[in-house]
C-alpha cells in the first residue's frame, strides 16, 4: 500500500472513530419511515374524532358527566386520548426495532454512552413540552396543540443532531417551520401535524434510507 | 524539501492508538470498557496500548468510582492534543504532497 493511501486510510479511520465516540449513529431511517406511518394512520383513525363526525367520548354518559365538573381527568374518557396514546406507542416501538437492527448490523451496542447523551437531550425538551401541552390542554387552547407539538419536538430533533446523525437538524427544521406556518392558519392544526409527524418522518426516513442503508 | 514523513508520530502508528486518541479528542473522558466497546479489542491489549500513551504523557487516567464499582477513565493530556493534530496534519500533507 502507498503511503498516500495508508494516510487516506487513516484519516478517515481518525474520522469514523471520532462520529462512533461521541455520537449515536445506529439510527436507522426505516424508524423514520415506521414513526411516519403509525402517525400518518393515528391521523386517518383520528379525524372523525375531532372533526365531530363521531362521539368524542369511550363512555358518553360517564365523559359528559365528568365534562360538567370541568376536571382534567376528562381527557381519559376521550378516544382522543387513547388513540395519541396508542400512535406514539407504536412509533417509538417501530422506531426503536429498526434502529436495533442496524445496531445489530453495525456491530454497535445499542445501549451505551452516546445512546444514554442522545435520550438526556432530546428528553429535555421533549418533557418539558409534554407538561405545557397538558396546561394547553387545561386552558382548552386546542388551537395551540398541534404547534406546540412541534415546536417543541421540532427544537429536540434540532438538539438532537449534536448528539446523532447530522441530518435531524434538516427534519427539526421542516418541523419548526411547519409549525410557524401554522401559527398562521390555526384551525388546518390537524393537517400540519399530520404533515410534520407523519410525512416529514417518511420523507426523512427514506432520504437516510437511500444514502446509508440501501445495499 | 521537507519530508513529511518525519512529522507522523511513531506514537501513533497503529490503527488502535489512533482511534483512542480520536475518541478521548471528541469527548472531554471516556472509560475504559467505552474504549474497548469502540476498538472491539481484549482488555489487555487495550491496557498496554494505553499503557503506552500514558508513559509518553499523552493520556491522563482518571480513577473513580460508580457506586462500588470503580471506573477508570481516560482523557488527552494538552501535549496529546497537540501531538495529535500534528499527526493529522502530517497526514494532511501527505495525501497532498503525492498529488
Amino acid at each position: 500500500m502507498s503511503g498516500q493511501q495508508q494516510s487516506l486510510d487513516d484519516l478517515q479511520h481518525i474520522k469514523r472513530m471520532m462520529e462512533r465516540s461521541s455520537r449515536f449513529i445506529s439510527l436507522s431511517g426505516l424508524s423514520g419511515i415506521a414513526a411516519g406511518t403509525c402517525a400518518l394512520i393515528g391521523a386517518i383513525v383520528a379525524y372523525p374524532y375531532v372533526y365531530g363526525h363521531k362521539d368524542i367520548f369511550v363512555d358518553a354518559a360517564a365523559g359528559n358527566e365528568l365534562a360538567r365538573t370541568g376536571h382534567f381527568s376528562v381527557i381519559l374518557y376521550t378516544w382522543l386520548f387513547w388513540i395519541a396514546a396508542f400512535t406514539f406507542a407504536a412509533a417509538v416501538i417501530s422506531a426503536f426495532i429498526f434502529t436495533y437492527i442496524r445496531s445489530k448490523k453495525q456491530h454497535i451496542p445499542l445501549w451505551g454512552t452516546t445512546a444514554r447523551r442522545l435520550m438526556i437531550n432530546v428528553a429535555i425538551p421533549l418533557i418539558v413540552g409534554g407538561l405545557f401541552l397538558i396546561k394547553l390542554i387545561q386552558a382548552n387552547d386546542i388551537g395551540l396543540i398541534a404547534p406546540a407539538c412541534l415546536i417543541f419536538y421540532g427544537l429536540a430533533l434540532v438538539n438532537a443532531s449534536k448528539y446523532s446523525l447530522n441530518e435531524l437538524r434538516y427534519l427539526g427544521y421542516g418541523q419548526l417551520i411547519l409549525a410557524v406556518i401554522n401559527l398562521k392558519f390555526m384551525v388546518y392544526g390537524f393537517y400540519f401535524w399530520a404533515i410534520g409527524f407523519g410525512v416529514l418522518h417518511i420523507v426523512y426516513g427514506a432520504v437516510m434510507w437511500t444514502r446509508y442503508e440501501k445495499e | 524539501m521537507i519530508n513529511p514523513i518525519e512529522n507522523l508520530n511513531k506514537l501513533f502508528d497503529s490503527r488502535i492508538r489512533l482511534g483512542i486518541m480520536s475518541a478521548l479528542m471528541v469527548n472531554a473522558d471516556v472509560s475504559f470498557n467505552d474504549l474497548k466497546e469502540l476498538l472491539t479489542i481484549t482488555d489487555g491489549n487495550l491496557a498496554s496500548h494505553l499503557k503506552a500513551l500514558e508513559e509518553n504523557g499523552i493520556i491522563k487516567v482518571q480513577k473513580g468510582f460508580i457506586g462500588r464499582k470503580t471506573n477508570t477513565t481516560y482523557l488527552a493530556t494538552k501535549t496529546g492534543e497537540k501531538a495529535f493534530r500534528a499527526h493529522i496534519e502530517a497526514l494532511e500533507k501527505m495525501i497532498r504532497s503525492t498529488k
